[in-house]
């Protein structure tokens, strides 16, 4: 078990010890990231390589790197580095990996971080590959559970596109190292792929789906929300239709558990209602503030630098 | 005895037997060897071959060749129980089982379009194989391909 300057490309290389270990260690650095200061990771230089659009990964990774008192290089826009006179991937990670310790790498190919693994000579760190893995927000997925509810025993509804949601995916995969019991709310369209429902419930997951979100609404610990794309309906009609059924609003406050608490990965559209953002119920917010902790704690393995 | 009597018919001297080729794949096997309408060599095709252990077989006899590794692996992947016998001396001078490969390099394309290995990165296709029905499995992507898998083969 040791995570130490290894490269973060997919859930799947993750035991449930080694995801434990890296939650643990956030709560500790959950601190400075709440704004303290540190010098822990000083000296050390994250390169962002983003080639595609994102502002909390990229933001909450620069945040988690000078919160530690480390330094950040960004790529910079495409048409301002050599990605524009066709370089390959391959190439720039390997000159990169030469002017920096880490990189955090967004690409629109699936499989571009693995690829990436294979060129760098420093910790390749995926913060997303076009539809497949963003292991760093399944984490702080995690985190959130563990902080606002609790992994052991949970009882977790994900809800919208479990189709193409390929994050969906992993967190299922990591919620059922942990034994969870999960209810995959979607239209009909939208349903998780047979192949990934088998691997879920082969690991010991419980797995159930219903396209009524009102079935689970006082049953659940965690409402796990999602966006549904317009473009996944060629019947905007349709859209409109399961846009609808697929929507928290205050309306449905008085319905909810308790202590049930509601996550969505942001950005959010038309799933959840700003009237819901000030209830109890809701920690969307402090989500993706516990995308600091997290990737705090992931850069300090990865760099080889104990807490 | 059908067997017996196709030797009769098409003895070879020195060349290759590939037996056992799962019934329908036999012009598959053709194309993984290269063998096209403008090729030279002396090539017999057998379909449909009734056959007590497998109920019905394709049957390709190639002479004055032998097969590459590369070429085993790939028949191996469209057709797992195939034997591959080495006539030397119209005798079969060897014989053994195709045997599938755990990673495959270089012979499969993915079928995920949006894969990085099916773009100008410098990296070969690399599949993890499991067996019973066969899957291949991006080392990349990680995306599955359980059917057509001949016409993903490069
Ligand atoms: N000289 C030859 N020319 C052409 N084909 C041959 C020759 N010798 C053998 N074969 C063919 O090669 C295959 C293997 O021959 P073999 O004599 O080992 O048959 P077998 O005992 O049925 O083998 P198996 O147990 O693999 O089914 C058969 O299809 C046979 O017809
Ligand atoms: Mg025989
Ligand atoms: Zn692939």
């Amino acid at each position: 078990m040791n995570i130490d300057r290894r490269h973060i490309v997919s859930m799947k290389d993750f035991t449930r010890d080694e995801i434990d270990v890296v939650l643990e260690r956030a709560i500790k650095l959950e601190p400075l990231a709440r704004g303290g200061r540190s010098d822990i990771l000083a000296g050390n230089i994250l390169a962002l390589l983003f080639y595609e659009p994102s502002t909390r990964t990229r933001m909450s990774f620069e945040t988690a790197m000078l919160r530690l008192g480390g330094s950040v290089l960004n790529l910079g826009s495409k048409e301002a580095s050599s990605v524009v006179k066709g370089e390959t991937l391959a190439d720039t990670i390997r000159v990169i990996s030469t002017y920096s310790d880490a990189i955090v790498l967004r690409h629109p190919s699936e499989g571009s971080a693995r690829m990436a693994a294979e060129y760098a000579s420093v910790p390749i760190i995926n913060g997303g590959d076009g539809a497949g893995h963003h292991p760093t927000q399944t984490l702080l997925d995690l985190y959130t559970i563990k902080k606002e509810s609790h992994l052991e025993q949970l009882d977790i509804a994900i809800v919208g596109d479990l189709k193409y949601g390929r994050t969906v995916h992993s967190l299922a995969y990591a919620l059922s190292l942990y034994g969870a019991n999960i209810t995959l709310v979607s239209p009909q369209q939208l349903k998780i792929p047979d192949q990934i429902k088998e691997d879920l419930k082969a690991m010991g997951a419980r797995v159930s789906e219903t396209e009524n979100l009102d079935e689970v609404l006082d049953s659940v610990d965690v409402l796990y929300m999602t966006r549904i794309q317009k473009e996944r309906f060629p019947d905007p009609t349709e859209y409109s239709k399961v846009v609808g059924a697929y929507k928290i609003t205050e309306a449905h406050l008085d319905n909810l558990r308790e202590d049930m608490i509601i996550m969505h990965p942001l950005p959010r559209v038309y799933e959840i209602d700003a009237s819901v953002d000030d209830s109890a119920h809701a920690r969307y917010f402090e989500q993706s503030f516990y995308g600091v902790p997290i990737r705090m704690a992931l850069l300090t393995m990865v760099l080889g630098v104990e807490v | 005895m059908t067997l017996k009597k196709e030797v009769r018919v098409h003895p070879i001297r020195d060349g290759t037997v590939i037996d056992h080729i799962k019934a329908g794949q036999a012009m598959n096997v053709l194309r993984i060897l290269g063998i096209t309408g403008s090729s030279s060599a002396v090539i017999s095709v057998a379909m449909n071959v009734s056959s007590q252990d497998i109920g019905s077989k394709d049957v390709v006899k190639i002479e004055n060749r032998e097969l590459m590794e590369k070429e085993v692996d790939k028949i191996a992947l469209i057709s797992p129980n195939a034997t591959i016998n080495i006539i030397r001396e119209f005798g079969v001078a060897g014989k053994h089982r195709v045997e599938l490969p755990e990673m495959v390099e270089s012979m499969v394309r993915c079928a995920n379009p949006n894969c990085i290995s099916n773009t100008n990165e410098p990296v070969s296709s690399k599949f993890e194989v499991k067996k019973g029905p066969i899957r291949l499995r991006c080392i990349y992507c990680e995306h599955v391909i359980t059917e057509n898998i001949v016409e993903q083969l490069l």
